[in-house]
């Protein structure tokens, strides 16, 4: 049921358009930040306003919208920015990642392999991987034009020597098709190798920064290295404690102030899926969600709770 | 000091008639000159006499407005800047004179060295570190320091990092601007010992720009003086220095306290 | 060896109204290789003057300035550098050096130029040292802390480091002490044996007696404008 005092999917079709011809241009050149006149969104920046443009811009009526926040259907954000796109747009929502024609998502890459046809829409923080050691963002375009990308090591290079290893975990750099080097934006290093050879389309919408940028299906997106310290995901050394899964990105929940605490699923469809076909972790199937405790675990965001 | 072969017959940079113009103002006008491999030219002059401009538009770091740079035979001028930049972190280096402005002081030493060698393609920690290490030795830093982060060094220590920094990925041609400005006498003597080491053993043409005529006479073995803009004078070191031929060096070089 | 021919020399002090003060003028005499010249003349009559033009220190007005096949009044400055590295050694009454550098490399740092190992140079540093009677442990100090005797001993040694077939000596045996002195000029004849062209001042009498085999009187260089 559209909202009638607003256009489908709530932007005018004019900065569709200009959205459409950015992410045109960022599927030509893979891993490229292409600038955008980002607009100002019913909701404040860092809650996804550029994803939710680009969200806005590619669906079209027959659409499936999926909304996840950390991999999960449940939490705050999806659920608003979901309501927002079903009063504005009117379209179909699910939360089954292979029934999903569109997956808008925060921090994650579903457990469940995207397949051709499907677009992964990233809310990004910030767009720009060489920020953290060149903060002017004149020398930055001009290193990715001249392709100067030594920097980049010089971050690796500073984890292993404080660390021993490389301890960046989320927004972990990836090259792409050779050429520019790209924030996945804030995904666990986990999903990285699921970047690459994507059958997707994956579309990167930073709203604060103004820029998006895409991945075209079947691209690769090399996570960076050294030689003698190669790139290894890695996640909690457990099993998710509601499906059982051995091999998913876990959330570690805590559960009370004993000491207790639990490993899920943090792709909630994923988790939910298992055990409806009789999975069974440590815990059996007595909790439904896990994500609306475990929302608050990362300082970046807001915690839940503040929202309406 | 050494020329590795006595007399080398091509120039390693040839300057000619290099100008540039800010406004109605002259940075520098008419500028020539040769530079030989294993040469050290120093330029001398007071503040606003161009030698800054001079030396920032030979580093590419400003555009000249009309001459010409030929560096080992290929025009820079008329290079892409993805050649001029790529040039300018592997055979060029520039030595800043506030240390800051050439380390990055939120990465630690050895990744302050390691940077140019991963920016020309070095992929493999151990032996990025281990050069670092090296190079931290040759630039007297003690190994145990290269996890820290050059805002725990003293000003000479960075400035000597900033050294290692340029020259770890063996450049042909140096440029210095005020190397030794911000240090104290003693500090200074040990930088001024150090790069003359490094001059002769790693036979670097070096370009260092300075108003400390001390500094020229230990380090440079020929000299520009600069004025308004303009070459006045230049010659041997200590032929400028001692038997100054133009007015205004003979004012620079009797102005200079005796020590 | 050096060869120099109807030389002139002037200053103009641009800062004193522009006063031309001629210092020299007609300069000609030659050395040959295994031989000693020494310069004699009023103090003030130019003989530092034409030492520092032949080491090109001083620019030269007019005249032709021969030191082996190089032109020092006309070379270009990398050209003196080439000859001053290879052909021609000065040792002059001052010592001027990097702050804290050992006097050993001080000694050894002409040989280093010219690029043989390391330690051949400071063995042979060190050696001369020894014969000037540098105690060895000051070998690794800087010479700026020593006296006025021990700094123009360590100026000798770095100026017959290396064998130079010219070689330019500004009073080498001045504040020496007899046994140094002795020293000094056995050093000096054992370069005009190898074939060392020598130019020198010399105000000791005994040493220009000893070691020079002309004496050149730069009198008669001095203008006569320059009443």
């Amino acid at each position: 049921m559209t909202d009638q005092a607003y256009n489908f999917a709530y932007l005018d079709e004019q900065t569709k358009r200009m959205i459409r011809r950015a992410i045109l241009k960022g599927i030509a050149v893979p891993g490229y930040q292409v600038p955008f006149a980002s607009r100002e969104m019913p909701m404040p920046y860092g809650w996804g306003t550029g994803g939710v443009q680009v969200t806005a811009a590619c669906l079209v009526p027959e659409d499936w919208l999926k909304v996840i926040d950390q991999g999960a259907d449940d939490t705050t954000n999806a659920v608003s920015i979901r309501r927002f796109f079903q009063r504005t747009a009117g379209v179909a929502v699910t939360e089954a990642t292979a029934e999903a024609t569109i997956i808008q998502t925060r921090h994650r890459i579903p457990e469940t392999p995207l397949t051709e046809g499907q677009i992964l829409v990233y809310q990004v923080p910030i767009p720009e991987p060489l920020r953290f050691l060149e903060p002017r963002e004149t020398e930055t375009r001009k290193m990715h034009e001249l392709e100067e990308y030594g920097l980049m090591h010089v971050k690796l290079y500073e984890d292993i020597a404080r660390h021993g290893q490389i301890a960046t975990s989320y927004a972990y750099p990836v090259k792409v098709e050779g050429r520019y080097v790209m924030d996945p934006s804030p995904i666990p290093k986990f999903d990285n190798p699921k970047l690459s050879d994507n059958p997707a389309i994956q579309l990167f919408g930073a709203g604060r920064e103004q820029r998006i940028y895409a991945l075209p299906p079947w691209t690769e997106a090399v996570s960076l290295d050294f030689d003698d310290h190669p790139f290894e995901t890695s996640k909690a050394p457990h099993n998710c404690d509601l499906c059982g899964a051995k091999d998913s990105y876990l959330d570690e929940v805590i559960t009370d102030d004993q000491g207790g605490r639990m490993f899920v699923c943090s792709d909630t469809d994923f988790c939910g899926g298992r055990r409806a076909a009789g999975h069974a972790g440590r815990l059996g199937g007595d909790q439904k969600s896990s994500k609306t405790f475990a929302n608050s675990f990362e300082g970046i965001w807001p915690g839940a709770e503040v929202a309406r | 000091m050494t020329l590795h072969t006595s007399i080398t017959a091509t120039p390693l940079l040839r300057v000619e008639g290099l100008t540039k113009r800010y406004g109605p103002r002259i940075g520098c006008a008419d500028v020539s000159f040769d530079l030989y491999p294993g040469e050290v030219l120093g330029i001398v002059g007071e503040s606003g006499s161009g030698k800054s401009t001079l030396l920032s538009c030979l580093a590419g770091h400003q555009r000249a407005d009309l001459g010409r740079i030929a560096y080992d035979g290929r025009e820079v001028l008329a290079m892409s800047e993805t050649e001029r930049r790529r040039l300018g972190r592997t055979d060029w280096a520039f030595v800043h004179q506030n240390p800051r402005d050439g380390l990055r002081m939120g990465v630690s030493a050895g990744g302050n060295v390691g940077e140019r060698l991963m920016a020309v393609g070095a992929r493999h920690y151990g032996d990025i570190r281990g050069k670092a290490v090296d190079w931290l030795g040759r630039v007297e830093i003690a190994a145990d320091r290269v996890d820290d982060r050059p805002s725990a060094f003293s000003g000479g220590m960075q400035q000597r990092l900033q050294i290692a920094r340029n020259l770890v990925t063996g450049p042909r041609l140096v440029f210095m601007d005020e190397p030794t400005g911000g240090l104290d006498v003693s500090v200074q003597a040990r930088l001024l010992d150090l790069l003359r080491g490094l001059v002769r053993d790693l036979g670097l043409s070096v370009i260092i720009v300075t108003h400390d005529l001390a500094v020229v006479r230990l380090l440079a073995h020929r000299l520009m003086v600069m004025k308004s803009g303009r070459v006045v004078e230049q010659g041997l070191t200590d032929q400028v220095l001692d038997d100054p031929q133009h007015a205004y060096t003979q004012l620079l070089v009797s102005s200079v306290l005796q020590v | 060896m050096i060869r120099i021919e109807n030389l002139s020399k002037s200053f103009t002090l641009h800062n004193q109204g522009g006063a031309v003060i001629p210092v020299m003028g007609g300069a000609s005499l030659t050395v040959n290789s295994g031989e000693c010249v020494g310069l004699t003349g009023q103090s003030g009559a130019g003989k530092s003057t034409l030492m520092r033009m032949v080491y090109g220190n001083y620019l030269t007005a007019g005249g032709r300035l021969m030191v082996g096949d190089t032109d020092v009044a006309t070379a270009e400055p990398r050209q003196i550098i080439a000859l001053r590295r290879h052909t021609l050694g000065y040792v002059s009454q001052f010592l001027r050096v990097v702050p804290r550098v050992p006097t050993l490399d001080v000694v050894a740092a002409p040989l280093l130029a010219l690029g043989p190992p390391a330690d051949q140079a400071r063995d042979r540093a060190a050696q001369l040292l020894q014969r000037l009677n540098i105690p060895d442990r000051l070998w690794t100090l800087s010479p700026t802390t020593f006296s006025g005797g021990e700094q123009q001993r360590v100026n000798i040694a770095r100026g017959f480091a290396h064998a130079y077939p010219a070689l330019l000596l500004d009073e080498p045996t001045a504040s020496l002490d007899a046994a140094n002195r002795e020293v000094v000029l056995t050093l000096i004849e054992e370069a005009k044996a190898r074939g060392a062209a020598i130019l020198g001042i010399f105000h000791d009498e005994g040493a220009r007696a000893r070691v020079c085999d002309r004496l050149v009187d730069v009198t008669g260089f001095t203008p006569k404008a320059a009443a």
